[in-house]
């Protein structure tokens, strides 16, 4: 352990009392004056046995196939890849591999669907087919939880308690759009674009299949969705939801495969709409790519977001988000609170209680139900990460890191963060997504606003403080598209999330993410 | 072969979750187009009227906090177990008035439908209502629809499922709680529906629904000092009158609907929007420093 | 770090986050023991009477009769006139006898008035005292009032460890109760405790919460060591294992001792006694099968 303010574990026992600080000030201070390095220990007095969530509930298939017209079918190639457990490094089935021949299929289907059925469908009939999906999912919450925990390495609390409902939510709150567009925008006739091709991330995949086929079927879309390749299991299962709910064939049409395929829907003449989410690298290239055509384009990409904790605070609730905003889901989220610029005044403070609070992330087994920081997506996913800490090492900046048991197998990285960071590092500047977070520190609100808006992204900020007209500052100010104050990372339906600059345009979720898919007149 | 003697059903009141009979044990008689006996209905009154007020206002707090996502739910969560018993409807519609079946299935299938598109309002007639206003000073001004509290409903004479339903669900929506006065001359539905209600997570005595004559209950109802808005539709100008003035005691809101009328409650256009729900709001404006 | 201020939709949402820590097999045992030894088995009732006392005792020291493995609460808690049957029952055991004092619950009365219950008690052989602060003097402001009298209470305890009750439901919000606790810790308490039990609502996770983090903090800051007792509406080992959970991720090892944290309680024993049960036997239970004491 390197951490700064010192390592010493004090063995207590009750009616210890320690020194008093020289000055003999009492606690009417306004804040925490340290007297010697003193850390809460957190040891084994008593243990959470492991408490699995069961498996044997889950219909995991050896293999997968696609997801055109209704039907499961074989890849045109009848190539395959792997799916694994980043936990374990085990297969867990076989995926067909798409390639642009299926993507064609999948886009004539969906075509085909939009043109016979789906756009002249009154809204509120189409309504229904999107309750009956979200009603779906809430019915197999459990099952998907686990395959989303098992398939992409985060913990099974997250998943059940946030990835699945949100994605469940999601659904009906965009079924109910769907025969009220002409109140969505008043003045204007909404109509729908077409065939809308998707191509999401593995970081909340069936969320993030949610947030892009909810909205697009309620405005009277069709969909080419394509899953990312290391997670496309929880995305199959929705597609076998979708066939069972009825929807008409080719409605929803599901390719998995890698960037060929994804390139193939971006590409595909007969696509209106492109949704993406991912790396700001490949929204260039999708942005670059369909230049000189009519396709419409909205991006969710990458961020590098601000968390700023004023000393007026409340505090051991700031500590709560700074660990939400950077460990929830392994830090894989592009509005992760990766950059923590804290007041001066306080520094010393939040970075011991956030050092004592670190010390209760349960890494592992991202299948036990106490797990709080689960299994890195991928070998490179992890690859990446340690070159960029590597980095910050290298450039001087300090590296506190928990010291815990790692499981033998799997992906693996403990909860990390720097101090003494300069704005000029590379892990001040770019995008992590992962467990790993930089500290800097500021003295006025002037300059902690110019500092968190020093930045080419612009996804998403955090505001601490117990006054409310800073908060309001703060939140007209921040260049980003979502500011959440005394709260982190909250996701709702009704509320839009996007970026601005670097991090993508376009909203999704509430009355403004059906814009990216309508046409007005 | 012995014929089976069937099973007749008690129709009582729906007041706090419960089915109480009247406080007055009063019944009145709902005979079929032929005149043959289907039913006795409770007579309610004016106390049956307080007592389901003072649940009503009980319900309304919790109600109104519960997020509006969960409203939605617990909306269409009605509209399935309707949708479920919608044969049930269709027998009791069809012995009551004089609608033939297929009529009696259109306003049955109408009611699910339109108890589905407010589940839909639920989470979003605030984006529809609310604004952020560009205020000239250094203030964070915004202004938001609030529920106004306890909702007298006078239910159509006509179309006793689909009025009573198309009144109730815009109310409930932004978080009202309701005391209905049902369909007179077909008041048996409403009670049915009332099970429904008691089977869908409905809490207590968010609805209350009353039977019995109008021309009792409409008065205490509508004089009622813990009443924040009457809902009235029908065309009996001098109940209008009547409830007008009511109104004044309290300042109620009162919103008189004489259309939709008859078979126009079917019409989308006419019988159902958001601003039905809105007009059983509040507007609140808050006003915030922007500075450091 | 007295003023630091209480986010309360953050600090109900940890509290409930940590509520679902999964708590099986192993875990759930001994959590259930340490529980057992953490309770301050209580009755507090205008009816209390010597024989309740004597019942109350023996549950005390031997909860599961005919199991040595359960062990004995950690103190009896009981109005000032049943301390010597307390002390008769419980002699030559480790069980200690709280008593509340200070005119319990409301604590409107006069100083001296509370600091003669005070030393009457102590006299008579209570190990510790659990007074109840002024609320209406905190309300009002008057916080070295309220201050003056812990310290004065203490003072009266002699030997006898304090434990201060701030009545949250009262205090009702988190900046108040962490106020509260500050005050108390300041002026001389042993331990902070929740509720006096005698209003609806009581003690719960997100209170616990925020007094572990206040009491955390002014040990990080004096280095004194401060206990922690939630009292009231504590009745399901499911509830209670969920405060132990909170206990183990604020503030650590060192709390986990009968020493630093206790229960207030008096019908949570069985429960915990009927989940051991099924712990051991596999079986879920039966009240009938469990005595009430």
């Amino acid at each position: 352990m390197s951490h700064s303010l010192g390592t010493c574990v004090v063995p207590m026992n009750a009616g210890v009392t320690m020194k008093r600080n020289g000055n003999g000030k009492t606690a009417t201070a306004r804040h925490l004056e340290i007297v010697e390095p003193r850390q809460l220990y957190f040891g084994e007095k008593w243990q959470y046995a492991p408490s699995p969530e069961k498996k044997d509930h889950v219909k995991l298939k050896k293999h997968y196939d696609l997801f055109i017209d209704g039907k499961f079918v074989p890849g045109k190639s009848g190539k395959t890849f792997p799916t694994i457990n980043p936990a374990t490094e085990e297969t867990l089935a076989e995926i067909a591999y798409a390639e642009a021949a299926d993507v064609d299929r999948a886009v004539t289907a969906a075509r085909r669907a939009y043109d016979k059925v789906w756009r002249k469908m009154p809204g509120s009939e189409r309504a229904k087919y999107v309750f009956r999906i979200a009603r779906m999912i809430q019915e197999k919450a459990r099952e998907l939880a686990v395959l989303e925990s098992m398939d992409g390495g985060k913990p099974i609390r997250e998943s059940r308690d946030c990835d699945i409902p949100l994605a469940a939510a999601h659904f009906f709150y965009y079924a109910g759009w769907a025969d009220k567009l002409d109140y969505a925008f008043p003045g204007r006739k909404a109509r729908s674009i077409g065939v809308a091709g998707q191509v999401i991330p593995w970081n909340f995949p069936l969320l993030m299949a949610a947030w892009k086929i909810a909205p697009a079927l309620a405005s009277g879309n069709t969909v080419v969705l394509k899953p990312a390749e290391t997670t496309p299991l929880t995305a199959l299962h929705l597609a076998e939801i979708i066939q069972e709910a009825d929807l008409p064939p080719g409605v929803v049409n599901i390719v998995t495969g890698d960037g060929t395929a994804g390139a193939a829907i971006v590409n595909h003449p007969n696509v209106d709409k492109i949704a993406f989410t991912g790396s700001t690298e490949v929204g260039k290239m999708i942005q670059r790519a369909i230049a000189g055509t009519n396709k419409r384009l909205t991006l969710e990409l990458g961020g590098k977001s601000a968390n700023i904790i004023f000393e007026d605070a409340p505090m051991d609730q700031a500590i709560e988000g700074i660990i939400d905003g950077i460990y929830f889901n392994q830090g894989h989220v592009c509005c992760a609170g990766s950059r923590l610029f804290v007041q001066e005044s306080i520094a010393e403070i939040v970075e011991r209680k956030l050092w004592d609070r670190m010390q209760n992330l349960r890494v592992g087994d991202p299948l036990d139900k106490n797990t709080d920081v689960g299994a890195i997506n991928s070998k490179m996913q992890l690859n990446k990460i340690c070159e960029l800490v590597d980095a910050g090492v290298r450039e001087g900046a300090t590296k506190h890191q928990i010291e815990c048991a790692l499981p033998k197998k799997g992906y693996w990285f403990r909860p990390t963060f720097f101090t003494k960071v300069a704005q000029s590092h590379r892990i001040a500047q770019e995008e992590i997504f992962g467990p790993v977070l930089s500290v800097l520190t500021f003295r006025t609100p002037e300059e902690a606003l110019e500092r968190a808006n020093n930045s080419p992204y612009g996804l998403a900020a955090g505001v601490w403080t117990d006054k409310g007209s800073k908060i309001f500052k703060i939140a007209n100010r921040m260049r980003a598209g979502v500011i959440w104050a005394n709260t982190y990372n909250q996701f709702d339906p009704s509320s839009p999330f996007g970026g601005y600059k670097e991090s993508g345009f376009g909203r999704e979720g509430g009355v403004h993410g059906l814009a990216s898919y309508v046409e007005l007149y | 072969m012995a014929t089976r003697i069937p099973v007749l059903k008690t129709y009582k009141l729906f007041i706090g979750g419960k089915f109480p009979r009247s406080e007055s044990a009063r019944y009145y008689q709902i005979k079929g187009p032929k005149g043959k006996l289907i039913a006795n209905a409770a007579r309610g009154s004016r106390k049956d009227i307080r007592d389901a007020v003072r649940s009503a206002r009980e319900a309304w707090k919790p109600w109104a906090d519960r997020s509006a996502y969960n409203r939605g739910q617990i909306l269409y969560r009605i509209a399935e177990i309707l949708e479920e018993r919608r044969s049930v409807f269709v027998d009791e519609i069809c012995a009551v008035t004089r609608s033939g079946r297929a009529a009696a299935t259109t306003e049955v299938a109408k009611s699910v439908d339109r108890l589905i598109w407010y589940a839909g309002w639920a989470d979003k007639y605030m984006q529809l209502f609310s604004t952020v206003n560009p205020v000239a000073s250094p203030y964070w001004n915004f202004s938001y629809p609030d529920s106004t509290g306890v909702v007298g409903i006078v239910a159509p004479e006509e179309k006793s499922l689909l009025g009573l339903i198309s009144k109730i669900a815009p109310a409930m929506a932004s978080g009202n709680t309701c005391v209905v006065i049902a369909s007179e001359s077909a008041p048996l539905s409403s009670i049915t529906f009332a099970e429904v209600l008691a089977a869908s997570d409905v809490p207590s005595g968010v609805v209350n629904i009353i039977t019995g004559f109008k021309a009792e209950l409409t008065e205490p109802l509508a004089r009622h000092m813990d009443v924040n808005a009457i809902d009235y539709s029908g065309r009996d100008e001098a109940t209008i009158k009547a409830l007008q003035e009511a109104g004044a005691l309290n300042v109620k809101r009162v919103i008189i609907r004489r259309d939709p009328h008859g078979e126009s409650w079917l019409d989308d256009s006419r019988a159902q929007s958001p601003y039905w729900i809105s007009e059983l709001t509040e507007t609140k404006t808050a006003w915030h420093p922007v500075g450091v | 770090m007295m003023h630091v201020t209480v986010d309360q939709v953050g600090v109900e949402e940890r509290a409930r986050k940590l509520s679902t820590r999964s708590i099986k097999t192993s875990s759930k045992r001994e959590g259930i023991k340490l529980i057992i030894s953490m309770i301050d088995l209580t009755t507090l009732e205008g009816k209390d009477s010597p024989g309740k006392i004597r019942a109350m005792c023996q549950k005390a020291i031997r909860p599961l009769p005919g199991n040595a493995d359960v062990p004995s609460v950690a103190a009896v808690c009981v109005y000032p006139n049943l301390i010597r049957e307390a002390k008769r029952c419980l002699a030559g055991t480790n069980i200690k006898i709280a008593s509340v004092a200070t005119g319990f619950p409301s604590g409107q009365y006069p100083l001296d008035i509370k600091l003669a219950d005070v030393r009457d008690a102590v006299t008579m052989g209570a190990d510790e005292i659990d007074m109840v602060i002024d609320r209406g003097a905190f309300l009002a402001g008057k916080y070295r009032k309220v201050a003056d009298e812990i310290a004065k209470v203490k003072e009266a305890c002699g030997p006898a460890h304090l434990k201060v009750i701030l009545e949250t439901a009262e205090l009702e919000t988190f900046d108040n109760i962490r106020k509260a606790s500050w005050i108390a810790m300041e002026s001389g308490a042993d331990f902070i405790k929740t509720s006096t039990g005698k209003l609806k609502e009581a003690a719960t996770l997100p209170i616990t919460l925020v007094m572990l983090e206040a009491l955390r903090d002014y040990w990080y800051e004096t280095g004194k060591v401060i206990g922690m007792k939630p009292a009231g509406g504590i009745r399901t080992s499911k509830d209670a294992l969920r405060y132990l959970v909170l206990v183990k991720e604020t503030v650590g090892d060192t709390w986990l001792t009968p020493d630093l944290f206790r229960f207030g309680a008096s019908t949570l024993t069985n429960d915990l006694l009927m989940q051991l049960a099924k712990e051991m036997t596999g079986n879920y239970q039966a009240a009938e099968y469990f005595t009430i004491d």
